[in-house]
């Protein structure tokens, strides 16, 4: 007799190594997808219900899981380009064209690092502009919104930390324009972009600062955000719906 | 349409999902019900397969487009030349626009400062909460209201001659004012316009004018910051 896909799906969730990974019982119920969700370290941030309505395409459009897509992809992208890259001049440009000659599939890897890099920004944005028009910053979700504002900043730093990083004239003038802008802030303008660059000038010293901020702090405080970002979705009631829930302090979780 | 009552009450009992429900039908909307209750479904699977499928075709073009599509590489990192122009990452070129027509202080400043403190505060601010048209009520006094700050706004950038920001904030302008009229018989779109609130515009008005200033900054700048069209480049 033919099984069918659910079939080998409920044979392996219910062996007991399975069982034992994702913390699960034998069976399937609704009880059990709930506990797929509660029971996972990832998911839980995530409520075990949620409405039919907020899953339809016109809702979202889907905005936020992509960007969550588009970092998740960098994160991966980023940690193989990590393995080729030092942080140094004029190492750093060498390290590009090796990336483009000599690595495996090292150009695929650096324009998949580039492009999604594009489109995170480009899908923050779109994603700030449909919450807006959705409504959905409203009471109870006022902080998730601000959470946002901020991650946006986050996102805008990562790339514009990462700019830097390939070290060719594009890169160079990019941050030089950038951090000029920086001197216009009154009184401290200078001290600031002495402390982001590590010097007066664009050098070797900007650009270890800028790996550092984009391969470590950057992505661990977006993490974070993120983190809360998502665990505030099920505490402020679950994703909005478009019409006005007053009672949504009463979540689902 | 007589004047006999401004809303119709309507008392629905369904004491399973909410005990009591009290629905005030003014005249400007239907009593039609939308949606009743909510209905729920299982994160895992049906939330977490759709996200999969969302996330795969991204994945998908993202892919496609490395594959055709090469990332940038000028040449190594020389201060002594100084490309012309230069430019920062798009996401940045419509202040580096700004930075045409205003001082470092204020387009590099000021204006970005100003943007991510009213982002931060719209939920707090009752006029984003209400989702009422902006010319429902007093509508006079708002117009009046609404022709200084614009008339101001307008003067101010005829004297620095933003002309990038001119043209979206009169068509906004524009549209803000046909959504004053109240007609007996309003169109779609008419009534449509009416219902907008003052969020809405404002947020509009910022879309529009950071979409048209990042796509001159991107497009339509060569060297010296002057105006060229993309096509004779």
């Amino acid at each position: 007799m033919a099984k069918t896909v659910t079939g080998y799906w409920n044979g392996l969730r219910d062996t007991r190594v399975m069982q034992s990974i994702f913390r699960g019982a034998p069976g399937a119920s609704s009880l059990h997808d709930a506990l797929a969700v509660q029971g996972n370290v990832f998911l839980h941030l995530a409520s075990v219900k949620i409405r039919r309505r907020s899953l339809a395409f016109r809702a979202t459009w889907y905005l936020g899981t992509l960007t969550l897509a588009t970092f998740l992809i960098l994160v991966v992208t980023g940690v193989l380009l990590m393995l080729y890259y030092h942080p140094s001049v004029p190492q750093a440009y060498a390290d590009m064209k090796d990336l483009q000659f000599v690595v495996s599939a090292g150009l695929f890897l650096r324009n998949l690092h580039r492009w999604s890099a594009h489109a995170m920004v480009l899908l923050v944005f779109a994603h700030m502009f449909k919450v807006f028009y959705r409504g959905a910053y409203r009471a109870p979700r006022e902080f998730n919104w601000v959470i946002g504002v901020i991650l946006l900043l986050v996102t805008l730093f990562l790339s514009y930390t990462g700019y830097l990083l390939p070290w060719d004239q594009l890169a160079f003038w990019a941050i030089t324009v950038g951090s000029n802008l920086i001197s216009a802030v009154p009184v401290l303008g200078a001290k600031i972009r002495f402390l982001m660059l590590g010097g007066n000038s664009v050098n070797a010293n900007a650009l270890l600062r800028f790996y550092v901020l984009h391969c470590v702090i950057l992505p661990l405080a977006a993490i974070l955000f993120i983190a809360i970002h998502f665990w505030r979705i099920r505490k402020d009631g679950g994703l909005h719906t478009g019409v006005q829930d007053t009672q949504a302090k009463e979540s689902h979780g | 349409m007589d004047e006999t009552k401004p809303f119709v009450a309507v008392v629905e009992s369904d004491a399973r999902k909410a005990p009591l429900r009290v629905a005030f039908v003014t005249r400007r909307t239907s009593p039609q019900v939308r949606a009743t209750g909510d209905a729920f479904v299982m994160t895992w699977p049906e939330g977490i397969l759709r996200a999969a499928v969302a996330v795969e075709a991204l994945a998908i073009v993202l892919v496609l487009l490395s594959l055709f599509a090469d990332a940038p590489l000028e040449g190594l990192a020389n201060p002594m030349q100084t490309p012309n122009p230069a430019k920062a990452p798009w996401y940045f070129l419509g202040l580096q626009e700004l930075l045409h027509y205003f001082p470092p202080v204020v387009a590099g400043v000021l204006i970005p400062t100003l943007v991510i403190i009213a982002l931060v505060i719209i939920p707090y601010f009752n006029v984003n909460i209400e989702a009422e048209g902006v010319w429902l009520h007093h509508t006079r006094k708002r117009l009046q209201i609404f022709s200084v700050a614009i008339l101001a706004l307008i003067l101010f950038l005829l004297a620095f001659e933003v002309y990038a920001v001119l043209a979206p904030t009169l068509l906004i302008g524009a549209c803000m004012l046909l959504a004053a009229r109240q007609p007996v018989r309003a169109s779609t779109i008419q009534r449509w316009l009416t219902s907008r609130p003052l969020s809405f515009w404002i947020m509009t008005w910022f879309l529009l004018t950071s979409s048209i200033l990042t796509a001159i900054g991107t497009f339509f700048r060569g060297p010296g910051w002057s105006w060229v069209w993309p096509w004779r480049a």
